[in-house]
């Protein structure tokens, strides 16, 4: 039985012994050789973060340093989330949209400094995002992809601090704050954020420290490893968007839902004037969360109905293993976007009930 | 059921041999273990017919969705509906509590592999 679906090509991260040792089933993910399971299975590997710490290699993702004399003003510019008001050490999740308000990607945005700044973007767009950023940067200030230099490995759940507090003084750390550190003369860049809906922390290092620090968190016997398919239906659970799935160039964070990222009463930003307009006239669509009523599971890109009609389609649906129910988020019609409104999602050749409920799903520390 | 009591489609679904009456079929430990944590599996209702090769349900992962075929043609005599609530099944125990159709068909199937046959297919798969 093979365990890699890897393509010839595929990148390895500097944990791919570790993953295959492992018994990883391997998977290609944007070019990348990534573990989508360990052999206790997707389910178990959920419960575990949610109960207690899993480890997740996300060396694939990207990481563009920005830096010079008016960093600040110039990573304003490109996001909609009032990254001006950060303080030295602080981390931030912002949509970076285009001039018609529609999302390029989102991210971290952190702060070292007033002149240093790094983002932190998916792995599916680190190209088109760094060909964007560079395009977008005034003369003066630097860029520089660092992304195959930097290895990332994330500790999640209500454990995590417990976990890495052995090595790093964690009880500094605030959400969407970091540090940086050593851990056992590894330098480390340790922020408390995550994708996962739990208390976490995310670890950026070098790419030879990686492994090394791998195999010194392994150790921990609360600690196990997680591969992308739990990733996915934790932050499905959280109601975290995914980019590809929720959020794409075709949808704007106030259709997504993410209005909150969105600051229009202060700085100019790339798409500000599509997103106040929108606002004034309230978005047509809304990224809503459904449960379904019928048996089935619904899943990405199958239609949604409401009195017969074809009103939208599903861009994330899973099998949730906390709540035990099929659950999925939609855009629907602004009208049609409330808590209780009867669908139909259709899969395959039926046409099964769901109904719109609120989200995220589910919340820290109610499972 | 006994693995040595089935035979076996290259898509990995067995059927019961020489059953007294409708023919038992699931899919195998091999398939299951494939697949991973099994969260839904679609099925027919009795009184629905189906050829030989033709897909019949659907077996659902996390991450993705799978067709099942009909190792012999019949007619669905029952459907196994301890899977609506408890898809694992199939996992914990794909020969025996995971059967999904008893289907009745005329004849012996053919043209399917016994397990001798099978486990050799299987050292030929990895």
């Amino acid at each position: 039985m093979s365990g890699d679906e890897t393509r010839e090509g595929s990148v390895r991260t500097p944990l791919y012994d570790c993953h295959v040792e492992l018994g990883a089933r391997m998977v290609d993910f944007c070019g990348f050789a990534m573990p989508v399971q360990y052999p206790g299975g997707i389910i178990e590997e959920h419960r575990h973060v949610r109960s207690s710490c899993g480890m997740f290699d996300l060396s694939h993702m990207g990481e563009f340093e920005i830096s010079g004399p008016g960093a600040d003003r110039a990573v304003r510019q490109l996001v909609t989330n009032d990254s001006l008001a950060l303080v030295d050490g602080q981390v931030l999740y912002t949509p970076m949209c285009n001039e018609r308000g529609t999302i390029v990607d989102d991210m971290l945005v952190y702060r070292y400094s007033a002149d240093k700044w790094m983002l932190v973007v998916n792995a599916s767009n680190i190209a088109k995002d760094a060909a964007w950023v560079r395009e977008h940067l005034p003369e003066g200030i630097s860029f520089t992809d660092r992304s195959s230099d930097v290895a990332l490995i994330a500790l999640q759940g209500p454990e995590a601090a417990d976990v890495l507090g052995e090595w790093v003084a964690v009880d500094e750390i605030a959400p969407f704050h970091f540090t940086e550190t050593k851990i056992q003369e590894h330098s480390v860049l340790v922020s408390r954020t995550g994708y996962t809906g739990e208390d976490g922390f995310e670890l950026y290092m070098g790419n030879r420290s990686a492994e090394p620090l791998w195999r010194l968190f392994l150790k921990d016997r609360r600690v196990r490893p997680i591969g992308l398919g739990a990733r996915d239906t934790l932050r499905f659970e959280a109601k975290l968007m995914l980019y590809g799935n929720d959020i794409d160039d075709s949808t704007t964070p106030l259709e997504a839902g993410l209005g909150w990222t969105v600051k229009l009463d202060g700085e100019d930003f790339i798409g500000k004037d599509a997103l106040l307009a929108q606002k004034a006239e309230k978005p047509s669509r809304r990224l809503v969360g459904f449960e379904m009523v019928g048996k089935g599971i619904a899943r990405h890109g199958y239609p949604v109905f409401c009195e017969g009609e074809e009103v939208g389609h599903v861009t994330s649906g899973s099998y949730s293993p906390t709540l035990e129910k099929n659950l999925g988020l939609a855009y629907l019609p602004r009208k049609l976007a409330k808590k209780g409104t009867a669908i139909e999602i259709g899969i395959r050749k039926r046409r099964v009930p769901a109904v719109v409920v609120k989200t995220p799903f589910y919340r820290r520390g109610t499972s | 059921m006994k693995p040595e009591e089935l035979l076996y489609t290259r898509d990995h679904e067995w059927i019961e041999k020489n059953a007294d009456g409708p023919a038992r079929v699931g899919i195998t430990a091999f398939a299951a273990g494939e697949l991973g944590d099994i969260v839904y599996v679609e099925l027919p209702e009795p009184g629905d017919e189906f050829e030989k090769g033709e897909d019949f349900g659907n077996v659902e992962s996390v991450k993705a969705v799978s067709p099942l075929k009909m190792p012999a043609g019949g007619k669905i005599a029952e459907v196994n509906t301890e899977l609506e609530d408890a898809p694992e099944l199939v996992n914990q125990s794909p020969l025996d509590k995971g059967w999904m159709v008893k289907v009745e068909i005329s004849g012996e199937p053919e043209g399917l592999m016994d397990l001798a046959a099978y486990e050799e297919y299987l050292k030929e798969q990895s």
